[in-house]
């Protein structure tokens, strides 16, 4: 790897590069921006990003794309498998089509655009990255949640926000059912705000007085055995 | 006539008082407890119940037939080399003994410097545990192993990449199938931001990782970890000791480059103690299976088997060599030698209502010794340098118990150790261990 | 633990290609199934009572063929492959599989159907396919499934799919928990398993609720209420498949469909060689619903 190919823009072609090679490419730039095509649903692709390179992958991708991402902006153009930007630190990521179980789980920062829809456990133990999802989550979404904010223009699948600590969870369609903690809020106009602010980042047209609030009623923050069925 | 020599006693003998076997006294304290309280028993630590254990084995040393090498001159390597398999960079120790994973949070970060000096000093690793690395660990461990674990508690990939092997945590012999508890007195301002927490709360863990479920997808995860760290560092994988044959051989076939192998002796910093008692299966019961795993699939020796659970002493670590294992890792022990549980603090052991040696409330933060607390007074009572001290002065004899025992039986270097040199005083030890019964040819549960 | 995929074609003029487009499907499954392989064909044109069968190597297939036809007083025909043989019966399926099975208890009948042929063997996926010629084969639909062996034994036995009745078979991903409780709940109740796998319990499963008269919905509504721990079920059926999570949903499934095939799959990565795929609707099965296929069309059913 020599250092004038860390700031090229290029097309990576992962029919005939391996994911090491593409992935040790993306990881030395510091800035660019690259086209990933035939991803063929593989996983960890542009997984581990640390600087601010744009990179697009032009098809769907398999688990953990993006994983960990710092700084990069990555947009899929496509669906995502499991684990779309596991522990995201900063940048976004975005995907223009579905994307599968514990999408963003465990972020700590940044942006995760989902304009389709997401699965089961989406923002599970989220940590502070904010998730803006075009359709619809699946169930045990934001499960554990402690920081950051789920944005949900569609529906939420059952059990929402169990075991909650302190994200904030943003629905505009239906919940189907909150899980245990977890309570509507009063929207405040720091909350609309707020959700304006995002709603315009993600590129999302919606308004945010359509959206209801959730979040940690507190009661499992400390054990109490009149609880113990919570547990 | 009465018989004036033996006049009859005032009162007839009686029996004296008998308590009951099945409703002993700590039985009956515990019924009172949680009548009273309303919530089950949790505290740290691992089984304190008596099982079967390295104890009842014994080295035949050299003798006759087998010629024992020259104590002090004639070398005994203990030099173990962890995850060549896949990873660029493999740990190599200087003594097949490690530290087992502790969070910053469960224990002081004093604790944590000591455990890095004492490790440094022995030329071993230390593991960081629930809720990320702090920057005093890295400074202080030379080899510092970091787990991933179900909560992802402070988990980012700097410190993925600052780490020297990665253990990514599928459970612990205390609880194998539990997630983790830290009760509200340990989440201080510090450990609640690393972990993103609110301060002060009793923080619940998952039990299972967020983003894989089973073999199948955790061999995914490695290669995201393997990409994320460009195939320097090895992968080790944590499993408690509950079907260790199948577990191994799961986490070989995912990809593993070493597997931690956590008896129920294992320690945790808290979880029900039904849950320690009575889950799991005992570090010698689970040692051989693995090993079998390992053969089976043509891997022992390639991917490194590192046991934990109970080990105390060099002889425990030859026999846990013996039995197949390349390293071991301790715990409970290493927390000992930094001075837990010391007499020394006596009167504040029994002015919270135990006793030095039976001190197991690690979660409530309020240890006298300052190991497993978050409370600044108590724990500048650990001198981070003298206690590095102490645990590298007992990691040395360790080492020198095991070459020890390991020169007596021939050997030139500790993993030619081999359970054809043991044997066993029990027949439950002989048929966990898979070694003969001392001073017959029977192995129970074998074909003559 | 491990891969699953199932391909049901609605274009006629794809027939003659299934076994050569699900044999890339298989390929990309290997590394979550290292340990052994298995696939189950729907052949296409008229039925043709068939018994697949596995027995170990020097097995005189000809011999038991003669024997089946003695005592059925129909013909039998036998074509073998490797360890496997296909049995051609005249007779009644039913009949021509337990004659067969008390007179040559070594033979492990893995299928019985007019349409319905299944193949498995150990080791790696693309050894056992070219093994059986997958790559050759014609048909309407199939499923396969790649294997890394949690608690049983790695044979080619407990390999899948698994038969589950007349022209019906099951695979599995995931780890039952309650499997030994439902063996002897079902052995109790008539269902022979040959194996120690728990996917191979849910086979037998749905094979006595079926044969107590549920529809393939009805069964699948039942398992999802006896059924304890992590699943997704894929099973063959004589005119299509159909798709099952458990109610938590671990483990992996993607189906896609175009106006020419309708696709599972564990990851999206075994669909992508598809033909058309880049037109297809994908989307991830909700947990707990029943998808199925037929030549009717997909519905979905909770």
């Amino acid at each position: 790897m020599t250092t004038a190919t860390m700031t090229n823009t290029g097309v990576l072609d992962l029919s005939a590069l391996s994911l090491r090679e593409a992935n040790e490419t993306l990881q030395a730039a510091t800035e660019g921006a690259f086209t990933i095509v035939n991803p063929g649903g593989r996983h960890a692709i542009a997984c581990g990003l640390e600087h601010p390179v744009s990179v697009t992958i032009e098809g769907h991708t398999g688990y953990y794309c993006a994983g960990m991402n710092k700084n990069a902006d990555v947009t899929i153009r496509g669906n995502a498998g499991t684990g779309l930007a596991e522990n995201i630190m900063s940048g976004t990521v975005r995907v223009t089509g579905d994307a599968s179980q514990a999408a963003g789980a465990t972020g700590h920062g940044g942006l995760v655009v989902i304009e389709g829809n997401a699965s089961a456990r989406c923002g599970i133990s989220m940590k502070g990255v904010d998730i803006v999802v075009g359709g619809n989550v699946g169930h045990m979404s934001a499960f554990m949640a402690q920081a950051g904010n789920l944005v949900v223009l569609g529906d939420a699948g059952e059990d929402l926000g169990d075991s909650i600590y302190e994200a904030r969870l943003f629905v505009r369609g239906t919940v189907a059912r909150l899980g245990t903690d977890c309570v509507e809020k009063e929207m405040r106009p720091e909350h609309l705000a707020f959700l304006a602010d995002i709603l315009k980042r993600a590129g999302m047209d919606a308004d945010p007085r359509d959206f209801r609030r959730y979040g940690s009623a507190r009661t499992l923050y400390h054990f109490k055995i009149d609880n113990a069925g919570a547990y | 006539m009465t018989d004036q020599s033996n006049p009859p006693p005032k009162a007839p003998p009686r029996t004296v008082p008998v308590k009951s076997a099945t409703f002993d006294d700590v039985t009956l304290s515990e019924i009172r407890r949680a009548a009273a309280t309303g919530i089950y028993d949790i505290r740290g630590g691992g089984a304190k119940r008596h099982l079967p254990h390295f104890d009842d084995l014994l080295f035949l040393g050299a003798s006759m037939s087998r010629y024992p090498l020259e104590g002090y001159r004639e070398k005994c390597g203990t030099e173990v080399v962890i995850g060549a398999r896949h990873a660029k960079n493999p740990i190599i120790l200087k003594t097949p003994i490690t530290i087992a994973g502790m969070s910053f949070g469960s224990l002081s970060a004093q604790a944590k410097e000591a455990l890095g000096r004492g490790a440094n000093a022995a030329g071993t690793s230390t593991t960081t545990g629930d809720g990320g690395m702090t920057p005093e660990e890295r400074e202080h461990s030379n080899l510092l192993v970091y787990q991933l674990l179900p909560s992802r508690y402070g988990m980012n990939p700097d410190d993925l990449r600052k780490a020297d092997a990665i253990e990514v945590v599928v459970g612990q012999g205390a609880k194998p199938g539990g997630g983790g508890m830290l009760l509200g007195q340990k989440i201080s301002e510090r450990v609640a931001k690393m972990r993103t927490l609110p301060e002060g709360i009793d923080q619940r863990s998952a039990c299972r990782h967020p983003d894989w479920t089973g073999p199948d997808d955790l061999e995914i995860k490695i290669q995201e970890l393997r990409e994320i760290t460009g195939w320097r560092v090895p992968i080790y994988i944590k499993v408690g000791a509950s079907r260790p044959y199948y577990d191994v051989a799961l986490a070989v076939k995912a990809g593993a480059d070493a597997v931690v192998l956590d008896g129920m002796q294992g320690g945790t910093a808290a979880t029900q103690n039904v849950f320690i008692e009575h889950v799991g299966i005992p570090t010698l019961a689970a040692i051989r299976p693995a090993v079998q795993a390992l053969k089976d699939l043509g891997m022992h020796r390639t991917v490194q088997l590192i046991v934990s659970g109970g080990i105390r002493n060099g002889a425990d670590v030859a026999k846990a060599l013996a039995l197949g294992a390349d390293a071991v890792s301790i715990g409970t022990a290493a927390l000992v030698a930094l001075g837990d549980n010391d007499p020394v603090w006596e009167d504040e052991y029994r002015a919270l209502g135990t006793t030095a040696g039976a001190y197991d409330d690690w979660h409530e933060g309020n240890d006298p010794a300052g190991i497993t607390t978050q409370n600044p007074a108590l724990a500048a009572r650990l001198d981070p340098v003298a206690a590095g001290r102490r645990l590298a002065n007992y990691l040395n004899v360790m080492t020198l118990e095991l070459q020890t025992i390991a020169r007596a039986c021939g050997k030139s270097h500790v993993l030619n150790l081999e359970p054809e040199d043991l044997v066993a005083l029990t027949v439950e030890a002989a048929a966990m261990a898979g070694v003969p019964l001392a001073g017959t040819s029977w192995i129970p549960g074998r074909p003559d | 633990m491990c891969g699953i995929v199932g391909l049901f074609l609605k274009d006629e003029a794809l027939f003659p290609r299934l076994g050569a487009l699900m044999a890339p499907m298989l390929a990309e499954m290997t590394e979550r199934g290292p340990d052994s392989a298995g696939f189950a064909i729907y052949r296409d044109g008229p039925p043709l009572p068939t018994l697949s069968c596995l027995a170990a190597p020097g097995f005189d297939w000809d011999a038991a063929a003669a024997h089946l036809a003695q005592a059925t007083g129909a013909p039998v025909t036998v074509e073998t492959i490797s360890d496997h043989a296909l049995l051609r019966v005249g007779s009644d399926l039913r009949t021509a599989r337990a004659t067969l099975i008390a007179a040559f208890p070594q033979v492990n009948v893995l299928a019985s159907g007019e349409a319905i042929e299944i193949f498995k063997g150990i080791g790696d996926p693309m050894a056992v396919a070219r093994t059986f010629g997958l790559e050759g084969r014609s048909g309407t639909h199939g499923i396969a499934h790649t294997r890394m062996a949690t608690e049983s034994a790695v044979t080619t036995a407990g390999s899948h799919p698994f038969s589950t009745g007349p022209d019906t078979c099951l695979v599995h991903n995931g780890s039952l928990s309650n499997h030994f409780l439902l063996r002897s709940f079902l052995e109790a109740r008539g269902e022979t398993l040959q194996t120690e796998n728990d996917s191979e319990v849910a086979a037998a499963f749905l094979s006595w609720r079926m044969r107590e008269g549920d529809t393939l919905d009805q069964a699948l509504a039942a398992a999802l209420k006896r059924l304890d721990g992590f699943y997704t079920l894929t099973i063959g059926t004589r005119d299509g498949f159909a798709v099952l999570r458990d109610p938590i949903a671990c483990k992996p499934a993607v189906l896609a469909e175009t106006d020419q095939w309708v696709a599972m799959a564990s990851e999206f990565r075994a669909i992508a060689p598809l033909p058309g795929v880049e037109n297809a609707r994908i989307w991830e099965p909700e947990p707990g619903t029943i998808y199925s296929w037929g030549r009717d069309g997909m519905r979905a059913a909770a």
